[in-house]
């Protein structure tokens, strides 16, 4: 039986959008999975807009830049604004309910989370990790992969310059996990 | 009883062919200099020859080492790709004016930045001989050419370039000298110069260049004998002959 | 996983750099240009720490003929670059092909023309496939659509420049080179030893010295010099790689290559799911060209559409590829428009549509 799937993660340069991509990517590659990771940035070095297509299936995978993605993670709300028309129906979406008001969702068209990341993350003492609740919110929701192997993947793609944030960022993954069901 | 000695052979390194050069043409002899320096350092089996574009373009013929042809301007480059992939080589190039001061300034600017451990010997007879006799970065002011016709004018084209003391300048060069070929006494002087310029590589010390002040009698229009004698009347003066640097030296040391 | 080989996630980028680490690459000369700035950066850190060359060159132009004098030796080497950047070091190009080096040029191509943008392009498929610079010649042109065949074709890459003595261009793009993918990687080998190989400049020692040159004015040389290459570049015929994709019932193939040809894959595998019966041909030597498959492939009239990332060049092979039988319908995603799966759907119903 083939599983697929896609999702596009989308913030604020600075939010770790990229970061939890490629966390993600990782861990499916680690479950065995086949997986694209896409980056796209805007033009700014720093503080702009940026986005990734993440791709996993247990197939060979064609493209790594989906239009319709089947899941989406906005961080914020031009990023809803801007992907989430594009949303296949019945998608599922993970939204930062800490900067965007859930009133913008499209609750009946989508499968659509409120995670308050931001707070969340405040709680853990570390706003940074909003991103990391966001993603262990998603993972659960989707059972894309076993939150396990995103834990696992955390010392890969973190340099080993923070190591010492790996602990507290398995926290934030649970934390996100844990708030959207059991 | 008379004893012969041999005051004068043909350089191992030097093919025993007649040039293709023109009458009164200085690359022969600045060849044989380079083929003489290469035999008496002991290095011709292990030298690597870059060849360039104009006149000289034939130097394989005529110089028996290993050689490869560069595209025009870019022999320093080229000379650095075989420098960084066979380290113990003696490489060294040969350029003309057009090929190093024009098209190919960048290549020996940055060659000689990056301190190559190569030797750059150039030909300055202010000229492009091989295309028909063009006006060179080193056309003297005056000078009358078949793109300067009226003869080189500051205004517009700007004035000749020194080579020699634009890439003494810069910090990866070991020994930078310009000579001429127009005395004997000058001609020794420019046999020891090409030899120190491949001592200071074989020293590791940087980059090694010798400006060899040449002639061009066909696109000079000039008798053999008038070209020898605008080296030291026109051309010495403006590109005035002498070491510009030389960083094994005492005064340099200190 | 045990009985697998290590497998990581790597850039396009990264890829080709660790590929040729793993080729034995001796030497590397680069230039900055976006999309491909990942590669001098990881080999300015990785080749000096195995004792190999970095050089950073002062352009492009400099760095193809570093490249030039590397490949003189005999010694693998490697440049890499963007569009702008390959424009470049054309001239050495022709010259090491006339000069019968080998080499290896990596074009992460962009947006053009002139500075176009930083996003993906097959623009450049006619500069690389056709003979870039001046003069007749070819060189082996291989396409990657993955970042695993990034990796193993940079290895092949080297192989194929050693075996005819020829330039030999990886043409990925903005995407191949940004994306990450998981690759299967191999041993790092050592640079194979300074050895003699009967025509590569090292010295000559006790033997009659050796010219690499293209320059050949006496009677009749050059067209003998000429010939030679020609028989060269016919025999590289036999290098052909493709992928086919559901083509055996497929009225219509889509013919695509790089990054398109598995953006395409997804349309197709959707089209598929709606009951249409369509297939992929994806070349991965561009030069040569999978000409053969083609033709015999349009002896059963099947419908073509080339998808290609510009006004349409690659299209003009498989036209001649399939002349005897069929022609190809043509849809160009326009470079600036980063392409999806969705964008060429319509286009492939419209051909089948237009046929019925």
């Amino acid at each position: 039986m083939n599983r697929y799937q896609d999702v596009i993660i989308a913030g604020f340069g600075g939010q770790g959008v990229m970061l939890i991509g490629t966390l993600l990517a990782y861990a499916a590659m680690e479950d065995g999975q086949n997986v694209t990771y896409m980056p796209v940035y805007g033009v700014e070095m720093r503080g702009g807009t940026a986005n990734c297509t993440v791709v996993v299936s247990t197939e060979d995978i064609g493209s790594p830049i989906i239009h319709h993605p089947r899941s989406l993670i906005a961080m914020n709300r031009p990023s809803l604004e801007k992907f989430q028309p594009r949303v296949v129906d019945q998608g599922v979406v993970v939204i930062n309910s800490s900067l965007v008001e859930m009133e913008l969702a499209q609750k009946e068209r989508l499968k659509t989370f409120a995670v308050a990341a931001n707070e969340i993350a405040d709680a853990l003492g570390n706003t940074k990790m909003a991103n990391m609740v966001a993603l262990g919110a998603y993972v659960q929701l989707t059972q894309i992969v076993p939150l396990e192997a995103v834990k696992q993947s955390l010392k890969k793609v973190i340099s080993p310059h923070y190591a010492k944030m790996i602990p507290a960022n398995e926290k934030a993954l649970q934390a996100g996990a844990d708030s959207v069901g059991p | 009883m008379t004893q012969n000695k041999a005051v004068y052979s043909l350089p191992s390194v030097l093919a025993d062919v007649p040039m293709h050069y023109c009458p009164g043409c200085q690359h022969g002899l600045a060849h044989r200099l380079v083929a003489e320096c290469l035999e008496e350092l002991g290095v011709a089996e292990k030298a690597i020859c870059i060849g360039s574009i104009g006149c000289s373009v034939f130097i394989y013929n005529y110089l028996l080492v290993d050689t490869v042809e560069a595209p025009h301007g870019r022999a320093p480059a080229v000379a650095t790709g075989v420098k960084r992939a066979r380290p113990d080589n003696v490489v060294f190039t040969y350029q003309g004016d057009g090929d190093l001061a024009s098209i190919g300034l960048a290549e020996i600017l940055h060659c000689a930045n990056r301190g190559e451990r190569v030797t750059i010997v150039f030909v300055n007879n202010t000229v492009y001989g091989m295309t028909g006799g063009q006006m060179a970065p080193t056309t003297l002011l005056g000078q009358r050419t078949t793109t300067c016709p009226e003869g080189r004018c500051k205004e517009h084209e700007g004035q000749a370039i020194k080579m020699c003391e634009i890439v003494a300048g810069l910090g990866g060069t070991a020994y930078a000298a310009r000579v001429a070929l127009d005395t004997v006494k000058n001609v020794k002087q420019a046999k020891k110069a090409v030899h120190k310029a491949f001592e200071v590589q074989l020293e590791k010390k940087g980059l090694g260049f010798v400006e060899i002040l040449s002639t061009c009698p066909t696109n000079w229009k000039m008798t053999p004998v008038q070209a020898n004698k605008r080296i030291s009347e026109e051309m010495i003066p403006y590109f005035p002959l002498g070491v510009f640097k030389d960083v094994t030296s005492a005064e340099d040391k200190g | 996983m045990p009985g697998k080989p290590k497998r990581i996630l790597v850039k396009g980028n990264e890829a080709i750099c660790r590929g040729a680490v793993a080729a034995g690459c001796q030497c590397y000369f680069g230039y900055p240009i976006t999309p491909q700035n990942d590669i001098p950066e990881y080999l300015s850190k990785v080749m000096p720490k195995l004792g190999r060359v970095f050089v950073q060159a002062e352009s492009e132009i400099a760095a193809a003929n570093m490249l030039l004098g590397a490949a003189a030796c005999g010694v693998r080497a490697m440049t890499s670059s963007s569009s702008p950047g390959i424009s470049l070091k054309q001239e050495a190009i022709s010259y090491m092909a006339g000069s019968q080096l080998p080499a290896v040029i990596v074009n992460m191509s962009r947006g053009g023309p002139g500075l176009g943008d930083i996003g993906p392009s097959q623009g450049d498929y006619y500069q690389a496939v056709k003979g870039g610079g001046h003069g007749d010649y070819r060189q082996l042109v291989l396409a990657p659509g993955t970042v695993q065949e990034a990796y193993d074709l940079v290895i092949k890459a080297f192989d194929l420049a050693f075996a005819y003595r020829n330039p030999v261009m990886v043409l990925g793009d903005a995407i191949i080179a940004q994306m990450m993918e998981p690759v299967a990687v191999r041993e790092v080998e050592a640079p194979p030893a300074s050895e003699d190989l009967g025509w590569n400049l090292m010295g000559k020692g006790s033997r009659p010295p050796r010219v690499l040159k293209s320059l050949y004015l006496e009677d009749s040389a050059l067209a003998g010099h000429n010939a030679l290459l020609r028989e060269k570049y016919a025999s590289m015929e036999k290098e052909v790689l493709y992928e086919s994709f559901m083509v055996n019932d497929a009225e219509l193939i889509v013919v695509a290559f790089g990054s398109i040809g598995r953006i395409a894959k997804s349309t197709v595998r959707g089209l598929r799911e709606k009951g249409h019966k369509v297939g992929l041909l994806r070349p991965i030597t561009l030069f040569p060209f999978p000409s053969a498959v083609l033709g015999a492939l349009a002896e059963q009239r099947k419908l073509f559409l080339t998808i290609e990332h510009n006004l349409g060049q690659m299209v003009d092979d498989v036209r001649l590829a399939v002349r005897k039988h069929a022609d190809s319908f043509f849809y160009g995603h326009l470079p600036g428009n980063l392409p999806t799966p969705d964008d060429f759907e319509q286009p492939i119903l419209q051909v089948m549509g237009v046929a019925r």
